[in-house]
């Protein structure tokens, strides 16, 4: 049980479906049974294309989405459980049953060690505070300064680890660049002192040259202040640098997680495999031999997800039983998950 | 800073110019005349009156002379119904009675409207939500008259036995009660829309996320990063409805016999009180002005990223 106290943040089969007006059923389901740990001190990537439910994944951890059902561990303790109100019936139609009220500790607490970086560093701050006051506010809720003095160089020196002159405390986030939004949103998150930060694609909406200053940064805070990371993007190259171990998820589930060079030498699921052969190689002599998997098709709705295995409307090897049954998702070597049926024949 | 108010008070008084203008040349070319009444007066007294007031001389000449008078703040006299008495006594002694009405009736549209707004977005899709919708459809499409008379009948004297307020404005506070309902109760109700619709995006922007992630509570969240961002349109739909409404509501003044400065204004045009009208048209439209120079400040204190010395982006 010694490796137990490693991991920081568990999360067992969650779920997240967002209910649709007008729409029977469970609406869109944009997290679907996802099981996975973060060990303290590591960078989890997560991986995936545009809407395949990352952002709600990372979001959802937090508790910024309230979950729909599932179990979601911090630091040993369990900060949300629910039993799932959708049940399949007999024809295999969703149905909504009664169940008892989740069980959601108070987050205050929790609110101060998980933190998040946003993807929109210009969306995701109040254009009406200036920075001192973003950053200032965190403070103030979680009551971590005493005196004004200690507030003001508690900002300060934030704002110097990002990397943002201290006279820019009284300037609105609109004078700012996109990467020294980021920054601010990257020293906001920081002020409350967290042990764990959700970095929402906090490099995609930034230009080339400042994304790996960005990215520098963060894995220089993880070094200095033992940060545990859940890094998510939809740029593999980017994670591949950043993640101890990478996940990969597909409509809303994980179809794969393993070390991060393990999951680049070695994948296993088809559709890591078809990822993994999308990413540019700056080399053109490997880039025109090697074999590209193109799908065919356009990834499903998640308000209508395929049966059995959601990825086998586009899978170039589905089989029958594909269609019908939810592949497990479970470690085929030590410390290699996915979930599909091919791999367990 | 100096420099944009500078320039907007050098447009107020071009805008009161062409305000000025345009009154003076409509209410001339109306047809009728103040000396109309049931018993016609003969064509001598008319044309007497007539040269006594200056009204025989050429439109033209008639709006030079006001105009100048006027810079030397002297807005003429009543010429019929209150005959000879200064236009500026009339509008300081009734401004104050429509203003005192006004003030209270846009301070609860304010403080219960916005409230109502934040309350129906917050929400949005539930029956709190379909009721308040309800009711503030109803109060912007209904007429004040209609409101004025349900309240009359409600609470003051339709219910056998059931009397709590006076019918006529008194000046006891009792009496004040009605009338600021129903002058306050459409401001209310489309306030309320305005900051829901403003509520229900700024609700949405990443923002309000962050704030979460922060720790904030609900209610903080609310108002200080949510309601903040929504004052806009709140502020710009105030600035001018404060101007009507402390100028006075016609309808209600009529219904309650306010002695105010509303029902006033539309008596002197039925009348062709010509210097009222002058008057009171100038009064109301610098008071707008005035009002939406402060909106346009405001907004700048509201939000930072506004720049008013670039023409306001």
């Amino acid at each position: 049980m010694s490796e137990k106290n490693d991991i920081l943040v568990q999360v067992d089969h969650l779920k997240k479906y967002f209910g649709v007006k007008g729409v029977k059923g469970p609406g869109v389901q944009a997290v679907e049974d996802v099981s996975l740990f973060i060990k303290r001190g590591e960078t989890l990537g997560l991986v995936g294309e545009s809407g395949c439910g990352k952002t709600t994944l990372g979001r959802t951890i937090l508790q910024l989405h309230p979950p729909t059902s599932g179990k979601i561990i911090y630091d040993g303790q369990p900060i949300f459980e629910g039993e799932d109100p959708w049940q399949k019936d007999e024809n295999g139609q969703m149905i909504h049953v009664k169940t008892p009220k989740p069980k959601v500790a108070n987050m205050l607490p929790y609110r101060r060690k998980m933190q998040i970086i946003f993807q929109d560093p210009s969306a995701s701050l109040d254009p009406r505070m200036t920075v001192g006051e973003i950053i200032g506010e965190a403070l103030d809720i979680h009551k971590l300064c005493t005196g004004k003095k200690e507030r003001t160089d508690r900002i300060k020196e934030l704002l110097a680890r990002v990397g943002l002159n201290t006279e820019h405390a009284n300037r609105y986030p609109h004078e700012f660049s996109g990467g020294q939004q980021q920054r601010v949103g990257i020293a906001r998150a920081l002020a409350v002192r967290p042990e764990f930060i959700v970095c929402d694609e906090p490099i995609s909406a930034l230009d080339v040259s400042i994304q790996s200053q960005v990215v520098n940064m963060l894995e220089d805070m993880q070094q200095d202040l033992g940060l545990t990371y859940l890094f998510i993007a939809h740029d593999l190259s980017v994670v591949r640098h950043i993640s101890n171990r990478i996940g990969v998820m597909y409509l809303g589930s994980l179809v794969e997680l393993a070390e991060s060079y393990e999951l680049n030498k070695h994948p296993i699921h088809p559709y890591t495999k078809t990822l993994l052969s999308a990413v540019p190689v700056p080399d053109p002599e490997v880039s025109r031999t090697r074999h590209r998997i193109v799908l065919q098709g356009d990834i499903p709705s998640p308000m209508n997800p395929p049966t059995g295995c959601r990825f086998h409307t586009r899978c170039p090897y589905a089989t029958e039983k594909c269609k019908q049954a939810v592949p497990q998702f479970k470690e085929h070597a030590p410390g290699h998950w996915a979930a599909c049926h091919l791999l367990d024949e | 800073m100096a420099k944009y108010i500078l320039k907007r008070v050098l447009m107020a008084v071009i805008t009161l110019f062409i305000v000025i203008c345009l009154t003076f040349f409509l209410m001339n070319a109306v047809p009728g005349s103040p000396w109309l009444s049931e018993k016609t007066p003969t064509q001598a007294t008319i044309d007497a009156l007539n040269e006594k007031y200056g009204l025989d001389q050429p439109v033209i000449v008639q709006l030079g002379k006001y105009l100048g008078n006027m810079l030397q703040g002297d807005f003429g006299d009543s010429i019929k119904m209150q005959k000879d008495r200064p236009v500026l006594d009339i509008i300081t002694t009734m401004f104050p009675i429509s203003a005192k009405i006004g003030i209270i009736a846009i301070v609860w549209a304010i403080l219960v409207g916005v409230p109502l707004g934040c309350l129906a977005a917050y929400k949005r899709g539930t029956w709190v939500d379909s009721l308040l919708r309800v009711i503030c459809t109803l109060g912007i499409s209904m007429p004040g008259f209609v409101v004025a008379t349900i309240l009359l009948y409600l609470l003051a004297g339709g219910i056998e036995g059931f009397k709590i307020f006076p019918t006529i404005f008194d000046g006891t506070w009792q009496s004040y009660v009605l009338p600021c309902a129903a002058l306050g109760f459409y401001p209310m109700c489309y306030l309320s829309r305005q900051t829901r619709t403003a509520m229900l995006d700024s609700i949405n922007q990443e923002y309000i996320k962050t704030a979460r992630a922060k720790g904030l509570r609900n209610r903080k969240i609310i108002f200080k990063h949510a309601l903040r961002n929504a004052l806009i349109p709140v502020i710009t739909y105030l600035g001018p409805q404060i101007a009507f409404t402390l100028c006075g509501g016609f309808v209600v003044e009529t219904v309650f016999s306010i002695p105010g400065l509303g029902r006033y204004f539309v008596s002197s045009i039925q009348n062709r009180d010509y210097p009222i009208i002058m008057g009171t048209t100038i009064f109301l439209a610098a008071f707008i002005i005035v009002m939406n120079l402060v909106v346009d400040l405001l907004y700048k204190l509201v939000d930072p990223r506004i720049n008013l010395s670039k023409g306001g982006n």
